[in-house]
């Protein structure tokens, strides 16, 4: 029976669809609560508290926005084009969401003698489909600006295809220069191609390579990446002080949400890339026995501090809420001494820390940074960009060539 | 992790056939229509045409010589929608209509 | 089997967006279709394991070229056309020409032989992890020389088309 059981778990198709029930799972919670999260960040930097109504610290915030979402009336403005208005959201955030589809989270693991990667499929052109996903992603965004009918949409839709194509080049660049690092397309193999350390602790990771560390392509790919997103300082074609909303004015409800939706997508989707790029993808950052203990540590802390947040409570629920939370962060911290779960649990960690650290940066820019002007956004991105770009792709390629 | 099942081939003849009706609709296109632009747009499905019987063939043969002509005729593509979508767009500020029929003078 | 049920899909999505090309009344429409009977080739690409060139045909045909097309499009006010003839004055000599083309190669490819070759072609073994390792060699070492001029060429096109838009301006 047993057997019998792995057996058909070990089916490819079995093992796809369940890993594929798992990462779907995850990624549209956490898009759900990379919200909640950019909410509380932005309100603690300037100084306010964020959602804190619907449960304690306002966690359940996300499921009230999407009950909300949902049961909205749709409304369907009278002078739009109806099939295309309807199919832009869709297009939108398909692309947007399929892109999870080619990134790894971590090596090779054996569950119960199943073996298996962490990612849904391993393509050998994946960073190129990565590109031809983003290339699809415009037509959500244009097409929405269009099909409104709508002066304020159209110019959104037309600003954002320009913005997206100009800054594509740079992108495409940018991602270059490591590829020749690795010598490969597939993403995973770029990833473990980062593998290592270097006089025995300084990481193997692109970003500090020999013989060309990639500083520059990670900086260049990073600013590209904010404006594939769309997001401050480079949202022009949501810009709402000029433009009402931008492309998406004229939609409500659950469309509106599936361009929000694939926007945050968008952004792990960038965060992740730049992790396996330039960042070592699963791997950590210091070397292994020290390594194995930083997860523990780092959860015990911050259990640790939670729980003396509970004992002098700032506000009312403080002091039944952070224990909880608390005590939760020391069990997950516990979990990653068990080793059984070391060999999925660490690289998963080092992954999702280093995704979210970038994540962060997104949500600390768009709460420092002013907006562009259109006019400066295009001579940024044409005179600046991707010129160094350029130079520093033909850098890298002459140290590769000369010191490989 | 078992071996996908390696799916069975699609006859060379199906590829050939259908890349020579997708060229006859970019003829037929560019013969028929009267916009600029969509006359453009037949151009590009005869290129298309071309490609998938440059892929056909090399795989039929198993060389990537094919590939790489088919890569080039999408340079020569983009460079062609460049020149040309910026000829359209002065064709039209100076006589405000883009069909071809109307084009007919060498001067305004 | 699953092969075949891809090409059919694909074929039919190339074949369908295709017609709708040529026969839409509205440009928006027109470019749409085209960008489905675009995805269908490159779909086509990748069953016949190119993988790069599936990459690039979304990248720089689909991401690229057709995004221009949208973009002029939205700029030429074509609201007017879209209500006048769509055919111009020689539609009918146009018809009996591009009937005639297909039907040429048809009998081309007929008086090559290719139409009578056995239906089931073995397919070729897999080349280790995709092709594009080759693809560079080749492109490198025997294309180098087309690569360089067809460099120029876009060069060309680049200055060729700022000329164009200065000029206007």
């Amino acid at each position: 029976m047993n057997v019998d059981l792995i057996s058909i778990l070990g089916n490819f198709y079995v093992l796809t669809l369940i890993k594929l029930g798992l990462v779907a799972g995850v990624l549209l919670t956490a898009l759900a609560y990379l919200q909640w999260i950019e909410r509380k960040v932005i309100a603690h930097i300037q100084l306010r508290v964020g959602p804190t109504r619907v449960g304690p610290h306002g966690l359940l915030q996300p499921l009230a926005d999407t009950i909300k979402l949902l049961t909205k009336e749709d409304l369907m403005p009278s002078h739009v084009n109806k099939f295309f208005y309807v199919l832009a959201p869709m297009v939108a955030v398909f692309f947007a969401l399929s892109a999870i589809a080619v990134i790894p989270f971590g090596p090779k693991i054996n569950v119960f003698g199943i073996e298996t990667y962490m990612q849904l499929s391993d393509l050998n052109i994946g960073i190129l489909f990565l590109l031809a996903l983003s290339g699809m992603g415009v037509y959500g965004i244009a097409l929405a600006g269009w099909s409104s009918n709508n002066k304020y949409s159209l110019i959104g839709g037309l600003r954002s295809s320009a913005q997206m194509i100009s800054y594509e080049l740079p992108m495409a660049l940018a991602i270059a220069s490591p590829l020749l690092l690795a010598g490969s397309l597939s993403l995973r193999e770029i990833a473990e191609s980062q593998a290592g350390f270097m006089l025995g602790f300084i990481p193997r990771w692109s970003i500090f390579q020999m013989p060309a560390p990639q500083l520059m392509a990670f900086v260049l790919f990073m600013i590209a990446g904010f404006a594939e997103t769309n997001r401050i300082p480079f949202d022009l074609p949501e810009a709402e002080n000029e433009l009402v909303a931008g492309f998406h004015t004229e939609y409500s409800s659950m469309k509106f949400a599936s361009f929000f939706m694939a926007e945050y997508a968008n952004m792990v989707t960038i965060c992740c890339l730049a992790t396996l790029l330039f960042l070592g993808g699963w791997y950590p950052i210091v070397p292994s026995p020290v390594a194995d203990y930083i997860p523990t540590l780092v959860h015990l802390a911050g259990g640790g501090m939670l729980i003396f947040h509970g004992l002098q409570p700032a506000r009312k629920w403080d002091k039944y809420t952070m224990p909880v939370f608390g005590v939760a962060f020391l069990a997950v911290g516990l979990l990653f001494l068990v080793p059984f779960l070391q060999p999925i649990l660490l690289p998963l960690f080092w992954f999702i820390s280093k995704v979210g650290i970038l994540l962060f940066l997104f949500i600390w820019v768009r709460a420092t940074l002013p907006r562009f002007r259109y006019d400066q956004l295009m001579h940024f991105a044409w005179a600046f960009m991707f010129p160094v770009s350029v130079v520093h792709l033909f850098v890298t390629a002459f140290l590769v060539a000369l010191l490989k | 992790m078992p071996p996908i099942p390696l799916p069975t081939a699609v006859p060379l003849t199906y590829y050939l056939i259908l890349s020579a009706i997708l060229f006859a609709l970019g003829v037929a296109g560019f013969l028929f229509r009267k916009s600029l632009i969509t006359v453009f747009m037949s151009i590009e499905l005869m290129l298309n045409a071309v490609n998938l019987t440059f892929v056909t063939f090399s795989y039929q043969h198993k060389q990537v010589d094919g590939h790489l002509f088919t890569f080039f005729v999408m340079v020569v593509a983009a460079a062609e929608a460049a020149v040309g979508l910026a000829i359209i767009l002065t064709v039209f500020k100076n006589r405000g209509t883009l069909a071809v029929d109307e084009i007919d003078s060498l001067k305004l | 089997m699953l092969d075949t049920i891809f090409f059919y899909v694909f074929a039919l999505l190339t074949i369908g967006g295709a017609i709708a090309t040529i026969t839409r009344r509205s440009a928006m429409h027109s470019a749409l279709s085209l960008i489905v009977s675009l995805l269908g080739v490159a779909g086509l690409y990748l069953l016949q394991k190119a993988e790069f060139l599936f990459a690039v045909q979304i990248v720089l045909y689909i991401g690229g070229i057709m995004v221009l097309f949208l973009f002029v499009i939205m700029l030429v006010n074509l609201d007017q056309a879209a209500k006048e003839r769509q055919f111009n004055r020689q539609w009918l000599l146009g018809l009996v020409a591009s009937v005639l083309v297909g039907a040429q190669m048809v009998w081309m490819l007929n008086s090559a032989g290719v139409l009578s070759l056995p239906a089931a072609v073995p397919a070729p073994a897999a080349t280790g992890p995709g092709n594009i390792e080759a693809l560079a060699d080749l492109l490198f070492r025997e294309y180098l020389l087309p690569f360089e001029v067809a460099s120029l060429l876009l060069l060309v096109a680049i200055v060729g088309s700022v000329m164009m838009a200065k000029k206007t301006s």
